[in-house]
């Protein structure tokens, strides 16, 4: 964008601004909010929908405003009749296409098009009702996803999504005119195909057209069931999310609150996925200076850099597209899957209960996470590890439907065991989290010292950029770990599959020199995960990461191996890092799949 | 309002009185760009493909567009329905096609062009790829650095939008882009590109080989020289001819009618539908009915409601589906009309229905649902009774 300025009226009120601003804000700068559904921030400009439409005096057609540029003497008018006829044709027209018995949509009362209806007043049988015509499908294949054709606006913020932040291109448009219809690869369900399950489209989709599959009523049975001892974790994201669905404004910490309401759905023990983290952390750490010293000591071939392996967005993406790389993947389960693993073994054990009585619930600002527990590789405690995965906004959907106000409850603390946490595991909700707490342990265990950064913050991994990368010199190293004296470690991390896409390109060419990568399958990492409240922007993810480091920084303990938990469960149970135990019960295996 | 009496002309088609290689060399590469894109601002030509754009203005906005790269593309995606005059142009004289566009490209300073070949006419490809093959080597000779290749089209209507047609020439599916940007400023990958009808070039050649006068005497003020016409319907000698542009409809239906022709259908598919009763009035050219070349002729057995009814047949099969209004308001249209033929909607709901039409026309992303309310309301209003009972 140029320094140069426009100068233009919008509904006759004089404006100045930069050369390349769109009309639609410029409109927003004068305080006039013009309807938008294609339109999202995120993403590039489609101007398909034409509910932005606006009259240029002087130009006979209508401008889509999201898409054109101000430019110099532009009288624009952003409520005119002509305007208001055309959007509101636009509405019923979409309407007439839309699958359209709001009540019996999971997404009534957050519906961009119902709330557009709702604004103008539209006649919704006005025009001939298309949808009933039509021979739509709802795909319910997936684990994760459910896409409902007949509540689709074809806006295609699917498609830009799943092309522009993820570089996976699952969903395309396909056919054309009355035909036309966002599909898979030859319209295969969404099981078979190469969506990664991460839900950005799902946060993204401005109606029904894309959920996630709820589990909610299985939970309910699960609770209400007296034989069953239910265990919940909670994500480290969904502490900073959750509040976003029951009346507060991004950014806010709620996980004293989440806690209490979790105990009044009557859950039997509301424990934390953070325990996990920490303990991800000692094995990944541990797998990461192994894996160092047979490369540099004992010479012998090893994948590196390792990869992390916490999201299982990521994780499906590289069995699809870098099927030559899994290898790399640290062989650590994800924090949940961990969690599930020993809910039913560990937990199971200390508090006299019998494994099959437990029902393991986990909520996840994830919608991949709910795959992710049905893989077959997860049933090491010989049962489903996790049987059901939540999303924030299920969990939101509960304690609505339960009645209980939010806002006004008081404080908890997680149950114990399994609910002992560090700064270091709540960071895992953000982008560069994982790295910076592997870092902290990491480092400590080379050189007896604390990483050499103030506060522990180690703010070079943090932040919103694409492909960050850091390196950090490994010096007065302890007798057992010489090896690495004055060795730079280098790292690199991305978040959005796009991004982690143009990393993984830079290893297989070779071009980049890391030890350690750290991949989020989402933008802004977990706190951006497609299992948060919907709306998702920049704005709303840096308030959430925000939260996540405030978060950190109010913890007692803040490093992994300090967590007293994970000393007990080491001492009592797993033995050692990577030890027999945790490579039964805390590791796993990755499977090729296919391009499509 | 200035008139001009039916009169047929053979200046496209003429191969005896024009050598195209002799035109570049002795009529356009001894000048400057400038002189020749004057040349043809003065000679008042519009784009032949059916929007009217006054050729010379986009040759001299991509002109003076700073790039390396700039394309020459003809869109050769004939695919108006009644509209079949490019092919004829492509098979009788496809030198003189080449040879526009290589004016264009010495003119704007083009080293690529292309041609998008509708893919229905790929059976024209060998001999079409043989005469381009000498004609790129003619320009080697004279020392033009220019150089032409044909494209396939794969179907789809909106590839003749050119945007679209660019997205479709850059591998990808055939969707109209937002504009601005337009192509003088960001075309063909990004570049800045004319894109002309494939008539529009030889007439451009046609300027240069007869001189500006003689091309401004022939037609009006607002439609200069001739055109070819593609003839079609009720009427006994359908085929192409080249015509001087001007003529009221009436001169034209007493040519070519059958004697009992009640509407004339100007401009293909997405045209104007002209009632009898107003062939005296109306003139085929810019500042009467607009057309790309397709004339339609319908006499009193024609239903006016299978006619539209096929033209929106057309439109709900041939939107690319991406913008609300023309993806789902063209099936609306359809099936509006067939509701109140069956008396499922009351005859009012032509009125909603035109309302729509409206809204389409001013919001639609491209000219393809831009211009459906053409033939709709033309045909509504004047044949409403054909349309309810």
């Amino acid at each position: 964008m140029s320094n140069k300025m426009i100068n233009l009226k919008i509904n006759n009120i004089p404006v100045s601004v930069p050369e390349g601003t769109t009309i639609l804000e410029a409109a927003k700068k004068l305080n006039f909010r013009i309807p938008t559904l294609c339109y999202h921030e995120d993403l590039s400009i489609a101007g398909n929908c034409r509910v932005c439409l606006v009259e240029q005096v002087g130009n006979r057609l209508l401008q889509a405003s999201c898409a054109v540029p101000v430019s110099d003497g532009m009288e624009i008018l952003t409520n005119s009749t002509k305007v208001r006829q055309a959007r509101k044709h636009v509405i019923e027209l979409l309407l007439s296409e839309h699958r359209a018995d709001c009540t019996e949509c999971y997404k009534n009362g957050n519906c961009e098009l119902q709330s557009l209806a709702n604004e103008y007043g539209v006649n919704q049988h006005i025009f001939i009702d298309l949808n009933r015509k039509k021979n739509y499908t709802i795909d319910r294949s997936s684990y994760s996803i459910i896409k409902d054709d007949s509540r689709c606006i074809r806006c295609q913020r699917c498609v830009r999504t799943c092309e522009e932040l993820q570089g996976v291109s699952a969903l395309a448009v396909a056919y054309k005119g009355e035909q036309m219809k966002i599909s898979t690869f030859f319209e295969h369900p969404m099981f078979e195909v190469i969506c990664t399950n991460c839900g950005q489209c799902v946060n993204r989709c401005p109606t029904g057209a894309l959920i996630e599959k709820t589990y909610v009523d299985e939970v309910w049975d699960a609770i209400n069931d007296p034989t069953k001892h239910v265990v919940v974790q909670t994500a480290p994201a969904v502490r900073i999310g959750l509040g976003e669905i029951l009346g507060y404004e991004p950014g806010e910490r709620v996980t004293g609150k989440m806690v209490t309401a979790l105990k009044l759905l009557g859950f039997d023990s509301v424990l934390d996925t953070d325990f996990t983290a920490d303990l991800t952390i000692m094995e990944e750490g541990t797998e990461l200076l192994t894996r160092l010293k047979k490369a540099l000591v004992d010479k012998q071939k090893t994948a590196l850099p390792m990869m992390t392996s916490c999201s299982p967005g990521w994780i499906k993406f590289q069995e699809h597209l870098f099927p030559n790389l899994l290898d790399n993947l640290s062989t650590c389960k994800s924090p949940q899957q961990m969690f599930g693993a020993l809910a039913k073994t560990y937990y199971a054990e200390k508090r006299k209960l019998d494994p099959k009585n437990v029902v393991s619930v986990s909520i996840m600002p994830c919608t991949a996470k709910k795959f992710e527990a049905n893989r077959p590789e997860m049933r090491s405690s010989g049962y489903q590890d996790v049987d059901y995965v939540l999303t924030t906004r299920e969990l939101g959907l509960m304690i609505k439907q339960a009645g209980i106000d939010f806002m006004k409850l008081p404080d908890s603390n997680y149950d114990s065991v399994m609910g002992a946490s560090t700064g270091a595991a709540v960071i895992f909700g953000a982008t560069g989290g994982v790295m910076e707490a592997a870092l902290r342990t990491a480092y400590e265990i080379v050189t007896g010292r604390e990483v050499p950064f103030k506060n522990l913050n180690i703010t070079p991994v943090r932040g919103m950029e694409g492909v960050r990368e850091a390196s950090i010199k490994i010096e007065g190293c302890v007798p057992d770990w010489s090896f690495l004296e004055g060795a730079e470690l280098k790292v690199a991390i991305a978040h959005g599959l796009a991004n982690a896409k143009k990393l993984m390109k830079a290893v297989n060419d070779g071009t980049a020199s890391y030890h350690f990568i750290e991949i989020m399958a989402c933008p802004g990492g977990c706190l951006g995960g497609g299992g948060q409240p919907i709306p998702t922007n920049k704005e709303i993810r840096k308030k959430r990461a925000e939260a996540i480091y405030a978060e950190d920084e109010g913890m007692p303990i803040r490093k992994s191996h300090d967590n007293p938990e994970i000393q007990l469960i080491y001492q009592d149970y797993l033995g050692k890092p990577l030890g027999h135990k945790s490579h039964e019960l805390l590791h796993t295996h990755y499977v090729p799949r296919k391009r499509f | 309002m200035e008139t001009k009496k039916l009169k047929k002309v053979d200046l496209i088609f003429d191969t005896t009185g024009c050598d195209p290689v002799n035109v570049l060399t002795k009529n356009v590469l001894t000048r400057k760009p400038d002189e020749i894109i004057n040349d043809i601002i003065d000679s008042g030509l519009k784009g032949r493909g059916g929007a009217g754009f006054p050729t010379g203005l986009k040759w001299k906005f991509t002109k003076g567009e700073k790039s390396d790269v700039k394309y020459v593309i003809c869109n050769a995606d004939e695919g108006e329905p009644g509209t079949f005059k490019d092919r004829e142009i492509l098979e009788k004289v496809p030198t003189k096609v080449f040879a526009g566009m290589a004016i264009c490209a010495y003119c704007i300073g083009a080293k690529e062009g292309y041609i998008y070949l509708r893919g229905e006419y790929n059976y024209l490809l060998p001999k079409l790829n043989k005469s381009l093959d000498d004609f790129n080597k003619k320009l080697k000779e004279i020392d033009l650095d220019f150089t032409i290749q044909i494209r396939s089209g794969s179907g789809a209507y909106i590839c003749g939008e050119e945007s679209a047609l660019f997205e479709s020439l850059e591998g990808k599916r055939g969707e109209a882009r937002n504009k601005p940007p337009y192509p003088t400023v960001a075309g063909f990958m990004g570049k800045p590109t004319v894109i002309n009808n494939v008539e529009t070039f030889v007439t451009t050649i046609m300027i240069c080989n007869i001189g500006v006068e003689k091309f401004k005497n022939l037609g009006t003020k607002d439609s200069r020289g001739s055109k070819v016409f593609s003839v079609s319907g009720d009427t006994p000698i359908a085929g192409i001819y080249e015509l001087e542009l001007g003529m009221t409809v009436d001169d034209f239906v007493k040519e070519f009618g059958d004697g009992d022709t009640k509407a004339v259908q100007v401009g293909g598919a997405s045209g104007h539908c002209i009632p009898r009763k107003k062939f005296n009035d109306i003139i085929i050219g810019f500042e009467g009915v607009p057309t790309g070349g397709s004339m339609m002729l319908f006499n009193s057995n024609r239903s006016m409601y299978n006619v539209l009814k096929n033209y929106l047949e057309f439109f709900a099969e041939e939107s690319c589906g991406q913008c609300t209004p023309c993806r789902v308001g063209c099936q609306q249209l359809l099936l509006g009309i067939e509701a109140v033929k069956h008396g499922e909607r009351p005859a009012s709901y032509l009125e909603e229905l035109k309302k729509l039409a409206l809204s389409m026309k001013i919001a639609a992303k491209c000219g393809l649902g831009q211009s459906l309310a053409n033939p709709f309301i033309s045909i509504i209003d004047n044949f409403k009774e054909e349309i309810i009972y």
